[in-house]
């Protein structure tokens, strides 16, 4: 059976790690070398790894940091940040990250993602979806680190980001980020019934019931979180015995085959 | 150990040199089949579309050289999610394309069942079908590896499925014959078990 997955978000600039509420407010919680050190030995399902500066301040995505990063890293890593051309992908792909988040360049071109999608194949292109709901309570879709309105609806962009050959969607709540008051349900399960590639459900997690929610209710196949882990001493392991004993399908000691490897 | 990794200008090269090396290998990246000689491992990763992919491989003139060096048995190729795929007789990705026809089958579009979501993504069950493969040597039946892919390599011999994974009714997770094989998940991001995969596959028999 597919496991569902739970994701560390890990969001850097200039070599730190940080935290923010509703995409602002940003906290410095460390430096990024050792937290995924720390993620790789406890045996995380995957990584998600975000430069946040790097489109506004319309630089490229940074190889050599990313090069260093991922050789720490032997799960599954995305890298978001930056990436506006199929170029940038090459150059992240041979750096070490084996799937990449398009958020902005996706609004400003979106053929991006349909020409990613045919030279790299759909599994490797993340479409990152940031929604914030206005007081009327009608979503809109955000691009430029939240700052910016495109016009767009979360469930028809998705799937003209699924037309377009898009793998996964990585989806958050601007208004829930940052505030571990649970994920938007009402986002996440719109979006997951009007495609049919996975969606990640990410701003909001702050108790492991969040989580649960978000795949019982919101029908996500994985949780992406961030301040739970930074700041709580909730861990992504505890979070899947969790949903385990809830009777979600999840990797867990068992079939990670720990006793019978040997090192090197 | 000389292991040659196959740049076709398209895999996650970084990720696989990098495993290999942690499991004791000497990576050569390389974009020509000139680097095949003194090679005792293979390696043909893949991220991205088939016939993309046979295009470029057939650019550099790969298929015939790498039929060439695996007609030493000693030489051992393995091939990666799309690098698996590669090795059927023909695929039907974007458009019906011959592959390297190192193993029998044909790679087909997953087709999702009640629930299931496609690209399949995430960690899945790999169960063994063949006793005793040494590929899965140490690594115990219904191990979760990681799996990101939209196609599946539909194998004309039983025998040649040494695993199997229960997503879209059954496909075949990891293949081998002779001295090539494939995986359809990815050892490099699957953590130990996928370590574990990666020095089977570069021990030598009988070691």
């Amino acid at each position: 059976m597919l496991k569902v997955r739970v994701i560390p978000t890990l969001l850097w600039k200039d070599f730190g790690l940080v935290k923010g509420v509703g995409f602002d407010s940003w906290r410095r919680v460390g430096t990024i070398l050792p937290a995924i050190k720390v993620y790789n030995t406890r045996d995380v399902d995957e990584l998600i790894l975000v430069e946040i500066t790097a489109t506004s301040e319309e630089r490229e995505p940074d190889y050599e940091s990313v090069a260093d990063l991922s050789a720490e890293c032997f799960v599954p890593l995305t890298i978001g940040g930056g990436i506006r051309t199929v170029e940038h992908i090459t150059r992240l792909l041979h750096a070490g990250a084996d799937k990449v988040s398009i958020n902005t360049a996706a609004y400003e071109k979106p053929s991006l993602v349909t020409e990613a999608a045919n030279r790299f194949g759909a599994q490797c292109i993340v479409a990152s979806i940031d929604v914030r709901r206005s007081p009327d309570g009608r979503y809109e879709c955000y691009g430029r680190s939240g700052t910016t309105a495109t016009g767009r609806e979360p469930t028809e962009w998705a799937r003209e980001l699924e037309d377009r050959g898009a793998g996964e969607i990585l989806l958050t709540s601007v208004d829930r980020d940052g505030t571990m008051s649970g994920y938007d349900l009402d986002l996440i399960k719109r979006v997951s019934e009007s495609v049919r590639m996975p969606v990640i459900a990410s701003g909001g997690a702050g108790e492991y019931q969040h989580m649960l929610s978000a795949v019982a209710h919101g029908g996500a196949s994985a949780v992406a979180a961030a301040s739970i882990f930074h700041f709580t001493p909730k861990t992504p392991l505890e979070a899947k015995r969790f949903l385990a004993k809830n009777g979600v399908a999840v990797r867990t000691e068992k079939n990670t085959n720990r006793s019978v490897i040997t090192e090197s | 150990m000389k292991v040659v990794l196959i740049n076709y200008g398209m895999g996650n090269l970084g990720s696989v040199a990098r495993a290999l090396e942690e499991c004791g290998a000497t990576v050569e990246i390389a974009e020509n089949p000139t680097s095949l000689v003194g090679a005792e491992r293979i390696v043909l990763p893949g991220v991205g579309a088939f016939p993309d992919a046979m295009a470029r491989l057939e650019a550099a003139r790969w298929p015939g050289e790498l039929s060439e060096a695996l007609s030493n048995p000693e030489v051992r190729l393995l091939g990666i999610c799309l690098g698996m795929q590669l090795l059927a007789d023909k695929g039907h990705e974007v458009a019906e394309t011959a592959g390297l026809g190192l193993i029998p089958g044909e790679v087909v579009r997953l087709v999702a069942g009640q629930g299931e979501r496609v690209p399949h993504v995430g960690w899945n069950e790999v169960r063994h079908r063949q006793a005793s493969s040494p590929l899965l040597a140490g690594i115990g039946d219904g191990t979760d590896f990681y799996f990101v892919h939209s196609y599946q390599f539909r194998a004309s011999l039983a025998s040649d499925i040494l695993a199997a994974t229960p997503y879209c009714g059954e496909f075949a997770s990891v293949v081998g014959s002779g001295n090539v094989f494939g995986t359809q998940f990815h050892p490099e991001k699957s953590s130990r078990p996928g370590m574990q995969l990666l020095k089977n596959f570069l021990a030598r028999p009988g070691c």
